[in-house]
């Protein structure tokens, strides 16, 4: 018989059908809702998980390294800053910030980019262009540079942050919702509300809606990782939320002067924001293959 | 495709107005801006007098029709801060935010056009998960994070790299890097994805079944219209670029147009940053315009006005 | 008779997926001849497209993979050679012409360039002569006015003019087998006519060999010579076109024709075959229709039916029949 040909291959080893590479897989999904979990059980629990509060100031214990380290001690976990601020509370205290900020502004978000990717879906036509032209422009305007002209205009606070986040962040959702509505307004069950007569703000509501769902969920879970980044970034500017508060941003920008001497300032908020980011978007991608595969990109 | 153009270009000039209407009651939106920059040393006439002399003692109204007359003239007003007219500033920083900007956008784009076809050519092979996952941690870890890292270990640590100061050729590697690193994975990401829809259709599974090498298959036919989406996002980073690496500036002390909004934000003096933004604005209104008109050029639909 | 011009012996092919391996063809074999039309015949998913694909080798990757047996054309197996060989043969030797014309079509060039392109390829031919050719092609599918037209990009055609100039570029260099994968299914009943009429023309003209792969019936018995049923990867039964109308051996195949409604006979209620076909990845041990078959013996559950031959051009596997 002839050997089998250049066409002809025989079976190839097929990534993740190997028991090694579910177990991976299935690692891979817990690790991220494990920090998840873990975070949103710091931010509410911060009072009684802080060992300090963020702004207690000890000059005599400035620039202590962590625990493991030379100097360290059990009093200061991760060592403190150039104010002798413990980095632990500060840190469990700039992430009950960051998961906050994030979520206010992914519902505020949310809910105005469905209203009006809903209406420009549904009803099309002249609204359609419009909104769509707006945004356009809400999308490839640079969000740090409206943060920066809002903190001038109504000062730095948490309440400017969110707005900040929130002015242009609306964008990236009304244009998935819009798409979908698209698709849907001219789906049967549609067509079918309006023969019977049922009126556009009804059909939106209780036809289209619940079909656009599974899409936002699933972006809504990726933008927590996005939105902490987008915050962190305002916070190590200057222009985010304003001290003696602390956030993960901010406490990197602290830091930065003492990169070769006192690195753990800068180097372990960065990771937490890093970790974050990540697990959010794993665990995003986890729902997106298990609600709505269509959003497949990678 | 002439009308569709002068429609797109109606459309961006209210949207300019619009923005400029935005902008000037957002920057006086926490008050009279006399309150933000008056020294407590004043005496109440030279309170007035400013006032006067900055035309803040009118109705909003009535400044808004000053603003935008001046604007129209070219007139962008004087910073509070330094008392030299905005316009000047920007002239100072502009050129520098380009000298950082044009090169990072150029390797940036031409990287993630390469890599992207690539990894989507040469799925699951060891290159497109190195890609996947340089996306991934590129997307996840904060910019500005690696960018202090890339400082500790280069500059300090190392002592390969400068990381302030703007001489040699050698200055601009740290920050030219930064640049490519925030645009990168995106990028890159997006055009792999693109490129992989566009690989799936049934018009490349012709063109395979006509036998065309697939050099000619991939760069002739699936490019031309994988290139149409990122199209949009590379033209929304050009603009950004202009409005100054705001984060990559303020990390090497790059004297551009980032670092100036970023002071006159801190220092509260909002005619620099107003400009500026509004500056920005144009730029954006203009590569979507840029954008649009590329698009209408590419898709022969819109191109021969077929109803 | 006419040369054989497209043989496949015993074809497996499979797709490699996170769950296991997919057979989608799974030892599948028939010839065809120069100037004569073979249809492939099934259900959707039972393999006929895959089967067209691999004889172009064009499977999708990853994932994709033809594993075993011979595809042999004019004396040389197409699974032994390289890749540039074998990309020689794809536009020249074998052509395809997929189901959606609009799709199949790239948007952003005209018509006449798609057309020219594969010429080019294939033809050494010059320039002035590249657009004669193109013209000849068009006029091949009967086009009207092919020197206008070949200028026109695919969205101001119609759907019909459409799928002929898939046509076009299928047919302009003359190759001596053409798959058509489903070609009338995106078409208007009214066109759908017309169009294999034209087939039949095209054929004529130049001798080439057709393999049909289609699920309508209709089509069938208007231009194919023979017929070969395919189900869950496998052929159960091919025959001359008339032979499997008039006297079906395999129960899917009768049930098949049956479900077919007519204009003649008055039924209460549409026949369907009752059932799903099996999944491809969890195929039962024994003869695969076995489990939706009326007239099922106690072996078929049992082993797989061998391919009988029952006449010169009639083959079978099914064990009702020996």
């Amino acid at each position: 018989m002839q050997t089998i040909t250049t066409a002809v291959k025989t079976k190839k080893q097929y990534r993740g059908v190997t028991r090694w590479g579910r177990i991976a897989r299935n690692l891979g999904m817990i690790l991220p809702v494990i920090i998840i979990l873990g975070l949103v059980v710091i931010a509410i629990f911060a009072n009684f998980l802080a060992p300090y509060a963020y702004d207690k100031i000890d000059m005599r214990a400035r620039f202590a390294p962590p625990v493991w380290m030379e100097g360290g001690s059990s009093a200061h976990l991760l060592g403190t800053d150039a104010l002798g601020r413990d980095v632990l509370s500060r840190m469990i205290w700039g992430g009950r910030v960051s998961l906050s900020v994030s979520l206010l502004v992914i519902f505020i978000t949310a809910a105005i980019g469905t209203l009006m990717g809903i209406t420009a879906g549904y009803l099309g036509g002249r609204i359609d262009s419009l909104l769509m032209r707006i945004v356009d422009i809400a999308m490839s305007f640079p969000g740090l540079l409206l943060a920066m002209l809002l903190s001038v205009g109504i000062g730095p606070g948490f309440h400017t942050v969110v707005i900040a986040l929130s002015a242009l962040g609306w964008a990236g959702y009304a244009r998935l919702v819009r798409g979908e509505a698209l698709r849907l307004r001219n789906s049967d069950f549609v067509a079918q509300a309006r023969v019977i007569g049922a009126s556009p703000w009804r059909i939106m509501l209780k036809h289209i809606f619940p079909n656009v769902l599974n899409p936002l969920i699933v972006i809504m879970t990726m933008a927590v990782g996005m939105m902490i980044l987008a915050e962190s970034g305002m916070s190590y500017l200057g222009i985010g939320i304003p001290p003696p508060m602390p956030s993960w941003g901010s406490m990197v920008a602290d830091g930065r002067n003492f990169l070769d001497s006192a690195w753990w300032i800068s180097l372990f908020p960065g990771i937490c924001i890093g970790l974050v980011v990540l697990s959010g978007n794993f665990l995003g991608d986890w729902l997106r293959d298990k609600m709505d595969p269509r959003l497949r990109q990678l | 495709m002439i009308r569709f153009i002068a429609v797109r270009l109606l459309q961006s000039i209210i949207a300019l107005f619009g923005i400029m209407v935005m902008v000037f009651f957002l920057v006086r939106a926490s008050g009279n801006p006399i309150d933000i920059i008056q020294s407590p040393t004043w005496s109440p006439e030279m309170r007035e007098n400013v006032q006067k002399q900055l035309g803040l003692d009118k109705s909003y109204a009535e400044q808004f029709v000053i603003y935008l007359r001046n604007f129209i003239s070219g007139d962008f007003g004087k910073s509070f801060m330094q008392d030299r007219p905005v316009i000047v500033m920007i002239g100072e920083a502009l050129p520098n935010t380009l000298k950082l900007g044009l090169p990072s956008f150029f390797i940036g784009m031409f990287l993630a056009l390469a890599l992207g076809v690539l990894a989507a050519t040469r799925r699951d092979t060891i290159l497109d998960n190195g890609v996947k996952f340089v996306a991934v941690l590129g997307q996840a870890l904060p910019g500005f994070w690696v960018a202090i890292l890339a400082v500790i270990i280069f500059s300090v640590h190392w002592e390969l790299l400068p990381a302030q100061g703007m001489d040699t050729p050698l200055n601009y590697v740290l920050p030219v890097g930064t640049m490519v690193f925030f645009m990168l994975p995106g990028m890159m990401r997006l055009v792999r994805s693109s490129m992989l829809d566009v690989l799936d259709s049934e018009y490349i599974k012709l063109a395979r079944i006509k036998g065309l090498p697939e050099r000619i298959v991939i760069w002739k036919h699936a490019l031309r219209n994988a290139l149409i989406s990122p199209l949009t996002t590379a033209g929304m980073i050009f603009a950004g670029i202009i409005g100054g690496a705001i984060m990559t500036e303020n990390i090497f002390n790059w004297p551009g147009m980032g670092r100036l909004a970023l002071g006159s934000t801190v220092a509260r003096d909002f005619p620099v940053v107003q400009t500026i933004t509004i500056l920005v604005a144009v730029m954006v209104l203009l590569m979507n315009l840029i954008v649009d008109i590329t698009y209408a050029y590419v898709d022969p639909q819109i191109r021969f006005e077929k109803t | 008779m006419s040369n054989i011009v497209l043989q496949v012996e015993d074809l497996h092919t499979s797709f490699f997926t996170r769950m296991g391996e997919v057979k989608a063809v799974d030892g599948v074999s028939f010839f065809v001849r120069e100037g004569e039309t073979l249809g492939i015949v099934g259900e959707s998913g039972c393999g006929k497209t895959v089967t067209g694909l691999s004889i172009l080798r064009l499977l999708p990757e990853p994932g994709g993979q033809i594993v075993g047996g011979k595809i042999i054309m004019e004396g040389k197996n197409l699974l032994e050679l390289s890749k540039k060989h074998m990309r020689a043969y794809r536009g020249k030797m074998i052509s395809m012409i997929l189901q959606d014309p609009m799709t199949s079509l790239n948007p952003v060039y005209p018509v006449g360039d798609q057309i020219g392109e594969s010429v080019r390829l294939h033809q050494d031919l010059p320039e002035n002569m590249v657009e004669a050719e193109v013209i000849s092609a068009l006029r091949l599918l009967r086009i009207p006015a092919p020197e206008i037209r070949m200028k026109e990009y695919p969205f101001q055609l119609s759907g019909g003019m459409r799928q002929r100039a898939v046509g076009a570029i299928a047919m302009s260099c003359r190759p001596h087998l053409l798959i058509a994968d489903e070609p009338t299914t995106a078409l208007d009943a009214t066109i759908q006519a017309q169009y294999i009429a034209l087939f039949e023309d095209i054929q004529a003209k130049t001798n080439v060999a057709i393999i049909f792969i289609t699920h309508d019936f209709g089509v069938i018995s208007r231009i194919c010579d023979r017929v070969g049923v395919m189900y869950a990867g496998k052929i159960v039964e091919t025959a001359p076109t008339r032979d499997i109308f008039k006297a079906p051996k395999h129960p899917y195949t009768s049930a098949l024709i049956h479900s077919v409604p007519r204009l003649d006979r008055k039924d209460d209620r549409l026949y369907s075959i009752e059932g799903q076909p099996p999944s491809l990845l969890f195929l039962p041990a024994g003869c695969r229709f076995c489990p939706r078959c009326t007239v099922a013996l106690d072996i078929c559950k049992e082993q797989e039916p061998p391919e009988v031959k029952i006449s010169e051009n009639h083959s079978v596997s099914c064990w009702r029949v020996k």
